[in-house]
């Protein structure tokens, strides 16, 4: 089974030379810390910023540089700064190749809910819903149950959907998997975790097709 | 020309109850300090506020929230605000998420008298409830409407007695959209100068969408997220 940074370096590896690429909250901005070495990849924060670079260190902290998560970043050489809705044009008019977000639900038809639980928390879509009704290429980051034990790749999402049949690939604690019209297909598994482990936490249609490698961390 | 005023008590001028008003920023970066603080002492109330967060609970918009002067919150994303979800949930404070690409275009639209365009954003979810659909490429999308408002106030970094704004950082975010969008746009910059000092290349919004503006003072710039890594 992954950890939270076992999810991001597989993710990682899923980065090509030359992508520009949009890293939602949580654990997709760790992927950032897991570029293949020699992959030239330039990341979008969607507040304005294409080149955002690591963390600043302590005492170089500049409240006027930060990225969506409201965290304190640099700006690497050759990064590029413009307001939010030209940083929403380059979403919306696919200059993006790659959004990687977190999710609370993933429907087995690639529809996806973030945002919302009715009665209890409204915490807002931010850019999220331009991310996923403009990106070609959607990956979503996350635990494969939530905190109860459900499973979160279900038939039908059960909270606000952010998005419909969007989601391309799903990493998560247990698998690797991508959104086709069968369902969910099981491509990898986690370390150590079996079919049956994830047959069992999963609640939405799952193809299984042959043996089902391991992934490779 | 000269579009200068002393402070931002002068500059808020005329900004009355029930009024809407947009405020640029993103989280608290970015946000127009002063002229939240001075609204706070003015004690307007029953505003319609457009802005893409809603502040921390003291601290940005939060200010105003503490002491009910927001009726109503169009905003992108509020989770750092208990105070905000807590009026939320309880019924007192009237709130509009939007997806956050949409509230810039929507502002930009405004400012630019484009009344409505479509955008995939959103279709399919509650957001597009009520709201036109059209396909174009085989594909859903929604009719959105401009936004405009009563006041925009916007920060910049440097502007001067023309209007004309540069940002700094990522402070720039919903500001240069915001400010279109304004029937009357306050600018508060944290330096004035001279028409001139400013390259005419490098202006990020022309003056001509700044009615007033003024040099604010004591700018905390608080960090909502002091995050940083080890010294190698």
């Amino acid at each position: 089974m992954l950890d939270k940074t076992g999810i991001a370096k597989r993710i990682a590896q899923e980065l090509q030379d030359g992508w520009y690429v949009n890293l939602g909250i949580g654990i997709p901005t760790l992927i950032a810390n897991y570029v293949p070495d020699g992959l030239n990849v330039v990341f979008q924060s969607e507040n304005g910023i294409l080149g955002m670079g690591a963390f600043p260190i302590e005492g170089e902290e500049d409240a006027d540089l930060i990225n969506a998560g409201k965290q304190t970043i640099t700006a690497l050489p050759g990064a590029a700064i413009f307001d939010s809705a030209v940083s929403f044009a380059m979403i919306r008019g696919k200059h993006i190749q790659l959004t990687v977000l977190g999710a609370m639900e993933v429907s087995d038809s690639g529809d996806i809910a973030n945002w919302k639980i009715p009665g209890k928390m409204v915490k807002g879509m931010g850019g999220a819903m331009d991310l996923v009704a403009s990106s070609d290429n959607i990956i979503v980051a996350m635990m494969h149950t939530n905190r109860k034990g459900h499973s979160k790749l279900l038939k039908q999402c059960s909270l606000p959907l952010t998005g419909v049949k969007c989601v391309k690939k799903i990493v998560t604690n247990l698998a690797v998997l991508d959104v086709t019209d069968q369902g969910f297909r099981l491509l990898e598994r986690a370390p150590g975790v079996s079919v049956e482990d994830i047959q069992a936490a999963t609640e939405g249609r799952l193809v299984v097709e042959g043996d089902i490698p391991e992934m490779k961390i | 020309m000269n579009k200068i005023f002393n402070n931002a008590d002068e500059a808020i001028a005329g900004i009355k109850d029930d009024m809407t008003l947009m405020l640029g920023g993103f989280g608290l970066c970015g946000i127009p300090e002063n002229s939240i603080a001075a609204l706070v002492n003015k004690g307007v109330t029953g505003l319609t506020c457009i802005s893409n967060n809603a502040g921390v609970d003291d601290f940005g918009l939060g200010l105003l929230l503490q002491k009910r002067q927001i009726k109503k919150m169009i905003s992108s994303y509020v989770g750092e605000n208990d105070e905000f979800e807590r009026q939320m949930l309880s019924g007192e404070l009237e709130v509009d998420l939007i997806p956050q690409g949409s509230l810039a275009a929507r502002c930009q639209a405004g400012g630019a008298g484009v009344p409505a365009f479509f955008t995939p954003a959103g279709y399919g979810t509650e957001v597009a409830v009520g709201k036109e659909v059209r396909y174009f490429d085989g594909k859903p999308h929604i009719l959105e409407s401009a936004l405009t408002a009563d006041f925009a106030i916007v920060k910049a970094w440097k502007g001067d007695r023309f209007g004309n704004l540069i940002f700094k950082g990522t402070a720039r975010n919903f500001n240069p959209v915001m400010a279109m969008a304004g029937k009357i746009t306050i600018a508060e910059v944290e330096e004035m100068v001279e028409p001139g000092e400013l390259d005419p290349n490098f202006i990020h919004l022309p003056g001509v969408f700044v009615q007033r503006i003024f040099q604010g003072v004591n700018y905390e710039k608080r960090i909502e997220q002091r995050t940083v890594r080890e010294k190698v």
